[in-house]
């Protein structure tokens, strides 16, 4: 089962607190998670703290997932970090602005674990 | 022990600048009226990851080196490079960000702040219809509707509701919370949404529609709004509608949800003409929650020098400026970039993964405090002082009022001030003599 979503990305108060902190593993797990609402998590069958993988048309990422019931329907969030920016839109519209927020998505139950920070990084620089 | 009042603190644009701490033994040990953002800063020299020594990269590792040789390595770096990118100097002083300019003219570089990936949408929309604001001073003392929209203050500016708006108590506003209508407008039901008197949740991306819906009616047009717009049916466009003509001073605080959406800086351009429609009817005013904490100070110092506030391309040898194409992450999108220097701010983690990759591939300078993905991908390494604790020097807040930060303790690392005033005068050394 593959959700379809429309995912953003954003600040929390955790994030904040280790941007000064990012080789912490309290940045790991303040950043590394996807949040849906209850009845999506439900359709993909997956529970908190379970792997999602998140693929759009710039990239994929897995995840943990975490249920928010702020969020609508098909409204997915990643606080913003390099997990998120795994997945975001690159493209500025001519504008300066890449798309960090509304890029459509594809999330699915995965068996696979999210990437510390420096393993993530490593593949950028060896690719 | 020496007890510092009135610290200010250099995390987010809400500058607080009422931070109590205690210094022992060149140590803060306790800290007072911080938030959970501010108190991280404040702990952080002794608990995170600092950059204890410069850095180069040898054979795929980071190996120490002197001050010297990292600013040696760093400044044949920018002498080589066509098309350097210089980007970031948002947490950090105006004095350095005057620097950083000076180096980005000397070396022909390209020069662009946080706001690449912020609130460079709003400046663009400031420049399209202005941008009416006020000081955080005059919203606590006078606004009675405040409207939070695409904006979550209680996560990323956790004390701006007590200070400056929501629960702030003020002169004409002496019942504080009680006599302040607060609004919410976003595409999630927020921790700050959770506190408004009106939360309107709206369809994501489509803030533009919701914004023309609410100027159709505060200008009468009632007539061509649809019964629904932007997921918000007509009838509570009609009830905001009221409520802003109606106020006695209103503040439209926007963020991110409106700046990095679609119609990126259209929706900025479509609050300011909001804002001017209200003030036909009251008083309204509009200001962007910022977040680096003086990502608002790099805009005025690089607009007194260079006429722009971001995005400024030297390559020509003056200031050219055109966002979209001398963008931060325009330029390394394009895989133009052939080296860059990130000081203060860190893309690695907040640009996209394009964005990202052609940073891995071109020689980066870091200077930083701390370690972050940037430093995953850096093959030149400078350590920083922290300015606000260990350095002092001015930012401007997110109202673009300035304060000055004041040095806490003392440090054996350079500023950033320092560092870039060193790489200025090695490039010139390289560049034989000027």
């Amino acid at each position: 089962m593959k959700l379809k979503a429309n995912l953003i990305s954003g600040r929390t108060a955790d994030q904040g607190a280790h941007l000064e902190a990012k080789t912490h593993k309290g940045y790991f797990d303040a950043c590394a998670y996807c949040e849906l609402n209850s009845a999506d998590l439900e359709r993909l069958g997956v529970s908190e703290g379970e792997s999602l993988k998140v693929t759009t048309d710039f990239g994929e990422v897995v995840v943990f997932a975490k249920a928010n019931d702020g969020n609508p329907d098909g409204l997915a969030f990643i606080p913003m970090g390099p997990w998120a920016n795994a997945v975001t839109n690159p493209d500025t519209h001519g504008c300066g602005m890449p798309g960090l927020k509304g890029v459509p998505a594809e999330i699915e139950a995965t068996e696979g674990k999210p990437l510390d920070m420096k393993s993530l990084m490593k593949q950028y620089r060896e690719d | 022990m020496p007890v510092i009042k009135d610290a200010v603190c250099s995390l987010c644009g809400s500058l607080c600048d009422d931070i109590t701490v205690t210094v022992e033994d060149n140590k803060i040990t306790k800290i007072e009226n911080a938030c959970i953002l501010g108190h991280s800063k404040f702990v952080g020299m002794f608990e995170h990851d600092r950059i204890e020594t410069p850095m180069i990269r040898k054979d795929g590792e980071l190996v120490p080196v002197s001050y010297e040789e990292a600013i040696g390595a760093a400044a044949k770096i920018l002498v080589n490079s066509r098309r350097t990118l210089s980007y970031g100097w948002c947490s950090t002083s105006c004095e350095a960000i005057s620097k950083a300019i000076q180096l980005a003219e000397e070396t022909g570089s390209l020069i662009d702040s946080t706001a690449n990936v912020c609130h460079g949408p709003s400046a663009l929309a400031a420049q399209e219809k202005g941008a009416p604001g006020a000081s955080l001073g005059v919203i606590k003392n006078r606004a009675d509707v405040i409207v939070f929209w695409g904006c979550n203050p209680v996560h990323a500016h956790p004390r701006h509701m007590s200070r400056y708006s929501s629960f702030s108590k003020g002169l004409f506003s002496t019942k504080g919370r009680k006599g302040r209508k607060m609004v919410v407008i976003d595409v999630r039901k927020t921790d700050t949404a959770k506190l408004a008197d009106r939360y309107v949740e709206i369809e994501q991306g489509s803030d533009l529609l919701l914004i023309t819906a609410l100027r159709s009616a505060v200008n009468g047009h009632e007539d061509v709004i649809p019964q629904t717009v932007a997921g918000v049916s007509k009838e509570e466009v009609l009830e905001l509608a009221e409520t802003l003509k109606n106020a006695q001073f209103s503040c439209v605080f926007f963020g991110m949800g409106v700046t990095q959406s679609r119609s990126k800086y259209k929706n900025g351009d479509g609050v300011s003409s909001l804002i001017s429609d209200l003030n036909q009817h009251s008083k309204a005013v509009m200001i962007g929650m910022r977040g680096h904490y003086n990502v608002t100070g790099f805009g005025q110092v690089a607009t007194w020098e260079t006429g722009f506030p971001m995005a400024i391309d030297f390559a020509r040898g003056f200031p050219y400026y055109n966002p979209g194409e001398t963008g931060a992450n325009d330029v390394l999108v394009r895989e133009e970039a052939d080296a860059a220097i990130i000081s203060a701010a860190d893309a690695g983690a907040h640009f996209p993964q394009k964005a990202v990759r052609h940073l891995a591939k071109i020689p980066v300078i870091q200077i930083d405090p701390y370690a972050n993905p940037t430093t995953e991908l850096a093959d030149v390494v400078i350590p920083a002082a922290v300015v606000g604790i260990e350095a002092e020097g001015t930012a401007y807040r997110m109202d673009a009022i300035p304060l000055r930060m004041k040095k806490l303790i003392d440090t054996e690392f350079k500023t950033d001030e320092q560092i870039a005033k060193d790489l200025i005068a090695k490039v010139r050394e390289l560049k034989g003599g000027a």
